[in-house]
């Protein structure tokens, strides 16, 4: 039978998108279903000192205006043991509970109405009357901090350093010393963050839009002080999320208050201006790099120090600096990494957190390094190729960036590269070519997924994970049709529930080497178990063979010398031993081979840009990508990440950026007309590779994730270009006509 | 967005004396659902003019006329508006996404709202919205807000594209009102922001723009239209620019030269038309002609890069319209 990983198959819940039959989170309708409106401040900080709702409550169909005159005082735990996707110090915003108000756009009330329309007029009804305080709405860098040492050992910390990196620095034969800006910027999913609230008696159902069930359950039991055997949560389809729907905000909560309110199902959707202030967002970020190198381009001191904004009452970090400590070979590496306390919601992972930023400064220094040794840029990265991790002192359990590099450098047409800047034309343009390294932490968390089969010869997997679009259904598809010799369409998956098994956060590019390996550990559990039956006295086909001559293969149960006796599959076993099904349930979690090896996904991007020298208008005709993501379960969908992800690369290149005015501490641009991400005419052709790879060290399915990696690198290659182009180098991102033109 | 009345105008007649006090016309809807949503507006009554007979486009005396109401995408194909107006299909191809210009109207176009950031989100003071209320822009988030035309109570800037090609080639409005129906220069259609920045245009309350005429003496002329946006689509200008030519060889006997995303209405050039006239156009006269364009500009400091990019943007519109690389 032919292998299922590997097959290029298209996405097994596409038709039912295509169709419409794919339910989101907002699209359930429990019986009895009102709606509800959030109602948000306008200072940054200060206290309510009133609420006038009388106007409100007069709206036809208004049900209830909450807020924290009249909201139950919640418990509001915090986990013993943070969830990975919080912050590790703060607390995160205790809806409702008080008159505090930390931020411009927080929610102050929550208006709940039988129809929207009504909901929404009555928000806007509400009357709040504020005592304002100061709040700090300047990204100050001199004022920052670092992390709290929580933070810190969650993998911020505030400086590492190995040998004396300022010293090499000062005595390096050839210097660069910059800095890079990079703006906040917002997810912008199409779906909008919503969630259902129903109870019934003191059992709750969430219908959210959520890459993690079982966190939010949790959380919201947290909050509630109730058991997390009341809740269930449900989240099937997830439209799009990159990372705003890995915690559990507060605006989930707010609906499960307000249902328990109001006896009644009830239905809150963010508005796309709350998407700005009811969720996260990448925090704006300043960094520095300094690097030195000898003559020969050998890397002698790499320092990077970040500073990123962050909330008052919470402290969300990332892991910025993280890259620099391992990208390349060098002895004397030091980094820092600092907050800025600022009135603002909490910021919070959006796709690739931090590594994005880092390795947007980092690549664009190894440009200026480059030019500054009057150096290929593609020559300077191989001669400093890290061959293991230098931060960690651990071999790499893969890695094939060189690999990547030629490839990409190969199908890019790297060599035709004017090495004079400013010197290629092409229709009145100015033409250039740029690149950058990427990499991403492959990592792997502790999943389980069960297996049924059935008598009709189908199976059906299931684990609480998450496809917020990535293809889960499809990929996790393919791995049990290979391990359990089944044709993909007689495989069924099921996830999104916290009815089942408990998976892991879909984040971090982690989904497919922790579920992965926990399906693949569910099938083999099954096939013993196939194997048992087959085998059981009496009613077994193989009853009296030998535990050790059989096994299961193509779907059936045979011998395993293959010649004698027939084969059986799996549908007839069951139908044989009068059982309409069978069952097992998986575990799998990294073991030691984390305390032995760096686990990475690689790449190299390359870039070609044209410039319009007088309009300053920048367009990307061609980006080329080559990869390094372990196996690949699916190149089609793994292509489809990886396309993706060069288009976000080229939003945050050229587009991306919250306005901020702050006086009023407010994101201006909060909608998708003016803050803009690219459309399909700022696309040109994408061509992307994976290179062989398959690693084995890492985890049994040999995969390591795609998704945060393609999204790097790609800003720096875009920049590198237009210093190709045209000579400027651009340190702020985005790359606008405003900055090319502005001298 | 607050509840509202609706009632579909059987003609144009019934529309103007429905129209006025609280009550607003709808025709593609495509900004007015966008002023609902977001609250910057909250008549009591929307008056639906699809059902008008505005629309399509044919000769009409000496002008070609559009009807107020002809969706821009029949508009930008139409093979007398490509053919004989060519600056018309220019600067709608470059207008919104092919799904807005199937829904948006003439008529809506010329009068959609600005996109000031501050106009745009209801928290904020704004005097367009609130008279007196104040401009953050001027101080604000303003990289993109208008260099000309502006005043201390407002730099917002005008956001159609078709209105600078119209005005381009003098194209006139035919409005019918309660007083029955008159006709203006489009170039007249929209007024400065002084002290009054909530008063937009010339039209008093239940006004109607029924048509668009084209003088038919403008057709034929070397024309171009360029858009400068951060986007290859989909976006507003942030700098556009309107030429039309009437040129005896290269000598330069007339010229229309209008700026469009740098000011708070489509802003004519007089000057650099002067500079212009009886020249013969090469790359330096078109240079030095440019260089006029931003003359009397008052940028602010968030938004000064603008005044380059519009004398860059004008220049590249003259040497297109002319054929000079
Ligand atoms: C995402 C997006 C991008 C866009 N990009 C661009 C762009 O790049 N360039 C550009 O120029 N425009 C752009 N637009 C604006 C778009 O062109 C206008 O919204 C559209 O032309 C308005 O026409 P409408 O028929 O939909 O008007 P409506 O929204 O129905 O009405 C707009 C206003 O005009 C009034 N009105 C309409 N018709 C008449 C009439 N006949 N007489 C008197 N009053 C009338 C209405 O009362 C209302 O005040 C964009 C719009 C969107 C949504």
């Amino acid at each position: 039978m032919r292998s299922a990983i590997g097959q290029p198959i298209s996405r097994v819940d596409g038709p039912a998108k295509v169709r419409g039959q794919a339910r989101y989170a907002g699209e359930f309708q429990p019986h009895g279903l009102v709606h509800a409106v959030l109602v948000t401040s306008t200072i940054v900080q200060g206290r309510i000192i009133a609420i006038d709702d009388s106007e409100a409550l007069r709206v036809p169909g208004v049900m209830a205006v909450i807020s924290h005159l009249n909201a139950p005082r919640l418990p509001w735990h915090i986990p013993e043991q943070r969830p990975v996707v919080d912050p590790k110090a703060g607390e995160p915003l205790h809806l409702f509970q008080g008159p505090e108000v930390h931020f411009n756009g927080q929610p102050v009330a929550l208006v709940i109405a039988g129809t929207l329309e009504g909901a929404t007029e009555a928000a806007a009804r509400v009357q709040v009357s504020y005592a304002p305080a100061n709040g700090v709405t300047m990204f100050d860098e001199a004022s920052a901090r670092p992390p709290h040492p929580d933070t810190a050992s969650a993998g911020r910390p505030g400086t590492t350093s190995r040998g004396d990196a300022d010293a090499a620095l000062a005595q390096a034969a050839v210097r660069i010393d910059a800095t890079y800006r990079q703006p906040r910027e917002h997810h912008n999913a199409i779906e909008p963050h919503v969630t259902i609230a129903a109870w019934d008696g003191d059992h709750l159902t969430l219908y959210d839009k959520t890459q993690w069930v079982d966190n939010d359950r949790q959380e919201v039991a947290h909050a509630l002080g109730i058991s997390e055997s009341q809740i269930r949560v449900i989240s099937p389809f997830v439209g799009g999320a990159f990372g705003s729907a890995l915690r559990t905000w507060p605006h989930v909560i707010a609906a499960a208050i307000a249902a328990r309110e109001v006896r009644r199902p009830v239905r809150l959707e963010l508005t796309r201006r709350q998407l700005y202030s009811g969720i996260g967002f990448r925090p704006r970020t300043e960094q520095r790099i300094a690097l030195g190198a000898d003559r020969d381009g050998r890397l002698q001191a790499v320092v990077h120090e970040a500073t990123a904004q962050t909330a008052r009452y919470e402290e969300y970090a990332e892991t910025t600096v993280n890259t620099t400590t391992k990208a390349y070979a060098c002895r004397n590496v030091r980094t820092a990494y600092r907050l800025a306390d600022m009135n603002i919601n909490s910021p919070c992972p959006m796709r690739a957190p931090g590594t994005v930023t880092g390795i947007f400064a980092l690549e664009t220094a190894m440009d200026e390094l480059a030019v500054a040794l009057n150096m290929d840029p593609l020559e300077l990265r191989l001669r400093n190729f890290a061959d293991h991790d230098q931060h960690q002192q651990h071999p790499w359990s893969s890695n094939e960036l060189q690999a990547c590099y030629r490839a990409a450098a190969e199908k890019f047409g790297w060599h035709r590269r004017p090495q004079q800047p400013g010197t290629l034309r092409h229709d009145g343009k100015q033409v250039g070519y740029g690149m950058a390294m990427t990499m991403y932490p492959a990592n792997r968390e502790a999943a389980s997924a069960s297996v049924s089969v059935f008598a009709n010869g189908t199976a059906l997997i299931r684990s609480a994970a998450s496809d917020m679009g990535p293809g889960t259904y499809t990929s996790m598809t393919q791995v049990a049709a290979e391990c359990l010799g089944l044709p993909v369409d007689k495989i069924g998956f099921e996830l999104g529930d916290t009815d089942l098994p408990v998976a892991p956060v879909h984040g971090g590019s982690i989904t497919m080497a922790s579920v992965g390996n926990a399906v693949m550990a569910a099938c083999r559990s099954v096939e013993s178990r196939l194997i048992d039956l087959a085998r059981a006295p009496g009613s077994g086909p193989f009853a009296g063979v030998k535990l050790a001559d059989l096994v299961c293969r193509d779907g059936a149960v045979m011998r395993a010398s293959g010649a004698v006796g027939e084969a059986v599959p799996y549908g007839e076993l069951l139908r044989r031993c009068g059982l309409s099904k069978l069952d097992s349930e998986s575990h799998a979690e990294p073991g030691e081979e984390e305390e032995q090896f760096s686990s990475s996904a690689f790449g190299a991007v390359f870039a070609e840009v044209h410039v319009d020298a007088g309009l300053g208008t920048i367009r990307v005709p061609r980006l080329v990508g080559a990869y390094d993501i372990g196996r690949v379960v699916n190149p089609k969908i793994a292509r489809s990440q990886c396309i993706g992800g060069m288009v976000g690369g080229i939003g945050m290149a050229l587009l991306e950026a919250a306005e901020w005015d702050a006086r009023f501490g407010r994101v201006m641009n909060s909608n998708l007309a003016e803050y803009l991400v690219p459309v399909c005419a700022d696309v040109g052709e994408l061509d992307v590779t994976f290179v062989a790879s398959d690693d084995r060290n890492f985890n049994p399915l040999g995969v390591k994730g795609v998704a945060e990696i393609a999204i790097c690198g790609v800003a720096p290659a875009i920049g590198n270009a237009i210093y190709n182009a045209t000579g400027r180098r651009l340190r702020d991102l985005p790359f606008t006509p405003a900055r090319l033109l502005a001298g | 967005m607050r509840p509202f009345a609706y009632s579909r105008a059987p003609d144009v007649q019934a529309a103007i004396a429905h129209a006025g006090a609280g009550a607003e016309f709808i025709a593609g809807g495509t900004d007015m659902l966008q002023l609902l949503q977001e609250d910057l507006r909250s008549p009591a009554t929307l008056i639906d003019i699809n059902g008008l007979s505005l629309t399509g486009i044919g000769t009409d005396g000496d002008a070609l006329q559009i009807g107020a109401l002809t969706r821009l995408s029949e508009v930008a194909a139409h093979p007398d508006i490509r053919n004989r107006f060519p600056v018309v299909s220019e600067a709608l191809e470059a207008t919104a996404s092919a799904q807005v210009r199937n829904m948006a109207t003439v008529g809506g176009n010329l009068l959609q709202r600005t996109r000031c950031l501050y106009f745009r989100d209801a928290t904020m003071p704004c005097n367009k919205r609130q008279p007196g209320s104040g401009c953050p822009a001027q101080d604000g988030c303003n990289e993109l807000n208008a260099i000309l035309g502006g005043s201390a109570d407002c730099i917002a800037v005008h956001p159609s594209d078709l209105a600078v090609a119209l005005v381009a080639l003098d194209a006139r409005l035919v409005i019918a009102g309660p007083a029955g129906e008159r006709r203006i220069a489009i170039a007249d259609l929209h007024r400065l922001p002084g002290d009054a920045p909530h008063i937009e245009t010339v039209l008093d309350p239940g006004e109607l723009i029924t048509a668009v005429r084209l003088p038919m003496a403008m057709a034929d002329r070397k024309s171009a239209y360029v858009k400068v946006r951060h986007r290859a689509s989909f976006e507003w200008a942030i700098a556009s620019c309107a030429v039309t030519l009437s040129l005896s060889g290269q000598t330069v006997q007339d010229s229309r030269i209008v700026a469009g995303g740098v000011a708070t209405r489509p802003w004519r050039l007089p000057q650099v038309e002067a500079a212009l006239a009886g020249q013969r156009l090469d790359a330096p006269t078109i240079r030095a002609a440019a260089e006029t364009a931003a003359e009397g500009a008052a940028p602010r400091p968030g938004n000064a890069w603008k005044v380059p990019l519009q004398q860059r943007t004008v220049a590249r519109a003259i040497s297109t319209a002319a054929g000079v690389p």
